[in-house]
């Protein structure tokens, strides 16, 4: 009955599409003049630029017409919708770690992460505060975020990948405290996690409650999430701050090797993470306030990108995403604690 | 296919009950085809799936401390919001059936608005409404210190919302076609108005209400949309049970996301059974 | 008999209440559904016009809103017709006859109401997934189930399961099974009997249920959530387009999309009562 249904189904829905005129083609109608870009939440408006301006130089350099399809969401979400068997030609997500979660299914090739510059990280990006204008709890660094009455506004970094760097970001800043012990700074989040009163499941929704709904004194967010903001809701109604350590945060790309290699995208999709490495991919990287990897360019922006000591995953303090994940953030883990203790 | 009116039930070879209208076989068959393809076989997944934790890891996974936090949550908020959406509910189809008032035609109308408005929809702006800075949220902030957003009473709130109609629009037609005269028996009798509605309306609705109040807190157990804006997602506070499942899919964690589906699965159907049940008793107590 | 509806009379009735009594109850329903139903939709409409209308309209005539309406409608059409014909099968069987397991049955119909969306989603991950029980055949045949319409059409058959069903269900229980054994012994078959006698009395019923299984197929978010993929102008419905729409910042095209999805809610509500009032009038709920 189970493959009647599903068959029926298909069938059916073919039929039907068939009949709307093609306006709404089934994924797997897709030929190669499709690439589908699974991304995660705050990269929407840059990939939106570049897809338009990848396009047209695909065609100037002698390919065929391409459209580029994107979809967005939380990293760990989308990683597991590729997974599940949505035909993504490329990943761009927040963690290496949800790369290789969907390597380790064997739909990317295990050394991934070499295959292009800078660990296939071609931006980067860290975690700052958004504050009111003005600053009025005075808040300049992760020891302010644990004084009882700074409300704190996080996602949950359960779904958010954004959330686990802020988590991490507090957590390096602690224990590099002089003296600082993993009992100690695990007290000290406590008390950081004692000051956060909603915890959206994503990066945006957090945005929003904090811009919109005017709940909490600091939003802890991306860098580039952060100037967004200022643009979106009036760079009169908030400031700002960049804490005195931070982590570096290296969104991944990589080519989906088995679904580029049925569909026969290989081409584009390569492509396509090359030109993030190049002058325009890297111009338009800064423009969305990520980081470029490009050296001068990131001198001739200093005054947006500060220079910040930032902690990378595979800090011996972390041990690389693998560790990080078990030791914090899986069920039972050192988060799991915080939480529990902070209610 | 359509049966004869007095078959002989060959499995188990004896008389079948009489059935006096024919089209038994094939209705069934075209239920049940329906029911088990669109229901029974996903459902069966969803039960299959947690057994690859074995007996002793669909127990730890399930007694988590957090798990059974957000099921308490989840059936509690539920209830709460079905049993205040139960007087509500009354009100409102009472208004409708008995009163004239205008905008009656309107509230009739709307009061269908929770089916037919996206949950996602509702949940931004039920969350936009309560917020401490919206409309309601401002009010109740600065008059009684009531945070409605972002807490358990935001929870209650949201599903208050969705599961309103149930209740109404249950009750409505039953309020439509009760007679009146019992109500004018028990007045000649020399009844009071109030002795007569809490004696004669009351009971009369009693199966009806549990009806509308199972299915209110049915839908109110499992709600997400519209949840997830309003709740502020603490963990061990205002974390509900669907938001645990999406959690553990964002780990990888099927097999544990299925468990907690099915817990919720099976707590539902044993109080939609026992709803069922007592409604069966307090119908034959009545006639 | 008292036929239930009602007229303003000259003198009142036993079964009123009081003048002062009755105003009272007509306000605090009117209070209610203020705050419980109309201002919710009053705040979308009014995000939805914050910055005016031609934003709003902007937002709706964008190519990627305009394929999710097409998505939207096209999953409907599929999913109501479905839901019609088994919803009917189950009322007029639970209805009309007795068998073992009825009560089961009646239960397993309610069922969906209560499995939460994200669940409804789910199942068919664990089904059709690449993870999933028939993910590799499905795979090697090149059919995409989930992430594409038969996904989407799946989680919706599910959450808008019990809607025809639970309409229908009670009026044909109030309706007892006298017509039908009258049309039975006079030679009728079962089609034949359903067709002239029970659907004809149902008829109303019938519609309103499909109106909301339809405003529900067209408003669901949570299930579909699950399955879509989320493919810009691809695989987004309304409901998931309008969190794109929010999630991007473009707060009043969200609640644009969301405003023309209450109104298709709010044109079936209308249609809906229409077609009540049309029933009173012709005196066929009898």
């Amino acid at each position: 009955m189970n493959k009647g249904l599903s068959t029926t189904a298909t069938r059916r829905g073919l039929l039907l599409a068939a009949f709307a005129g093609g306006a709404v083609r089934p994924a797997m109608a897709q030929g190669a003049n499709t690439l589908l870009n699974v991304s995660y939440d705050p990269t929407r408006e840059f990939y939106r630029e570049y897809n338009t301006g990848f396009a047209a130089r695909w065609r100037a350099q002698g390919g065929e017409a391409v459209r580029v399809n994107t979809s967005h969401g939380g990293s760990g979400r989308q990683a597991r919708s590729v997974i599940d068997g949505l035909q993504a030609d490329v990943v761009t997500l927040a963690l290496a770690y949800d790369v290789d979660e969907i390597a380790a299914r064997g739909l990317i090739a295990a050394d991934w992460i070499k295959r292009l510059p800078n660990n296939s990280a071609p931006y980067t990006s860290t975690i700052v505060f958004l504050v009111k204008k003005g600053n009025p709890k005075a808040v300049r660094d992760w020891g302010d975020l644990m004084k009882p009455g700074t409300a704190v506004i996080t996602p949950n970094p359960k779904t958010s990948g954004g959330a686990r760097w802020n988590y991490l970001a507090a957590w390096a800043w602690l224990m590099r405290r002089p003296g600082a012990t993993e009992a100690g700074t695990e007290a000290e989040m406590v008390k950081l996690f004692r000051n956060v009163p909603v915890l959206d499941t994503g990066a945006r929704g957090s945005t929003t409650t904090f811009a919109q709904r005017g709940l909490g004194d600091v939003l802890l967010a991306w860098e580039n999430e952060a100037h967004l903001a200022m643009q979106e809701f009036g760079a009169g109604n908030f400031e700002i701050v960049h804490p005195s350590l931070s982590v570096l945060a290296e969104p991944s790309v990589a080519v989906v090797d088995r679904n580029v290699d049925r569909r026969g995208t290989r081409a584009v999709a390569e492509a396509y993470l090359r030109g993030l490495y190049e002058p325009e991919g890297q111009a338009l990287a800064a423009k969305h306030f990520y980081r470029p990897r490009d050296a001068a360019l990131l001198e001739a922006n200093a005054a947006r990108f500060p220079k910040l000591d930032l902690v990378a995953i595979d800090d011996p303090l972390f041990g690389g995403w693998a560790k990080a994940q078990t030791t914090h953030f899986n069920d039972g883990g050192v988060f799991d604690r915080i939480a529990r203790a902070a209610r | 296919m359509s049966a004869s009116a007095a078959a002989i039930d060959p499995a188990r070879g004896r008389a079948a009950p009489i059935r006096a209208v024919p089209g038994f076989r094939t209705s069934l068959g075209i239920t049940l085809l329906w029911a088990g393809s669109i229901v029974l076989i996903p459902l069966l997944a969803l039960v299959l799936r947690p057994l690859e934790l074995g007996p002793l890891g669909l127990w730890e996974s399930l007694t988590d401390e957090r798990v059974l936090a957000a099921l308490r949550l989840s059936f509690g908020a539920a209830f709460l919001a079905a049993a205040i959406d139960l007087p509500l509910g009354l009100l409102l189809a009472w208004a409708i059936v008995r009163l004239r008032f205008p905008g009656r035609g309107a509230l009739d109308a709307a009061l269908d608005l929770p089916f037919a408005l996206p949950t996602a929809v509702a949940g931004i702006a039920l969350t936009a409404l309560t917020a401490p800075n919206g409309w309601l949220g401002a009010p109740l902030m600065a008059m009684f210190g009531w945070k409605v957003a972002f807490s358990q009473a935001g929870i209650v709130f949201a599903l208050m919302f969705v599961g309103l109609p149930f209740i109404a629009r249950t009750l409505e037609p039953v309020l439509r076609d009760m007679p009146l005269d019992a109500e004018e028996a028990a007045a000649t009798l020399g009844a009071s108005r109030a002795q007569t509605l809490w004696r004669v309306v009351l009971p009369a609705l009693l199966p009806t209400l549990l009806t509308g109040f199972a299915l209110a807190f049915a839908r109110a157990v499992g709600e997400y949309g519209s949840v997830i804006f309003i709740a502020g997602n603490m963990p061990m506070v205002t974390e509900i049970a669907p938001l645990l499942i999406v959690i553990r899919l964002e780990q990888f964690d099927y097999a544990g996301a299925a468990a907690v589906g099915l817990a919720m699965l099976a707590l539902s159907f044993v109080v939609l059974l026992a709803v069922n049940l007592l409604q069966r008793r307090l119908r034959r107590g009545r006639l | 008999m008292s036929d239930g509806t009602i007229r303003p009379e000259r003198f009142q009735p036993a079964w009123q209440d009081r003048p002062w009594i009755r105003r009272l109850l007509a306000v605090a329903a009117v209070l209610v559904a203020l705050v419980m139903l109309a201002l919710p939709l009053l705040a979308v409409f009014v995000e939805a016009l914050r910055r005016g209308l031609p934003v709003a309209l902007d937002a709706i005539a964008e190519p990627d809103t305009l394929a999710a309406i097409r998505l939207t409608l096209l999953v409907a059409l599929v999913t109501v017709p479905v839901n019609l014909v088994g919803g009917l099968a189950a009322a007029w069987c639970i209805a009309k006859f007795d068998f073992p397991g009825k009560r089961v049955l009646t239960t397993l119909i309610d069922l969906p109401f209560s499995v939460s969306p994200v669940i409804a989603g789910l199942v068919f991950v664990l089904i059709f997934g690449a993870q999933g029980w028939l993910g590799p055949w499905l795979q090697a045949r090149d059919i995409q189930v989930i992430f594409a319409l038969p996904g989407l059409v799946l989680a919706t058959l599910f959450v808008t399961f019990p809607f025809v069903a639970r309409t229908v269900l009670p009026l044909m229980q109030e309706q007892g099974r006298d017509e039908e054994e009258a049309a039975a012994t006079l030679g009728a078959g079962g089609l034949r009997t359903f067709l002239m006698v029970t659907l004809p009395n149902v008829k109303w019923g019938l519609l309103a249920g499909v109106l909301l299984c339809n405003a529900r197929a067209m408003g669901e978010f949570g299930a579909v959530s699950v399955v879509s993929g989320h493919i810009r102008g691809e695989t987004n419905t309304m409901p998931l387009h309008v969190e794109i729409l929010y999630n991007e910042y473009q707060f009043a095209g969200a609640f644009a999309v969301a405003a023309l999805l209450a109104l298709l809610g709010l044109v079936t509500l209308v249609a809906k009562t229409g077609l009540e009032r049309l029933s009173g009038r012709n005196g066929n709920l009898a």
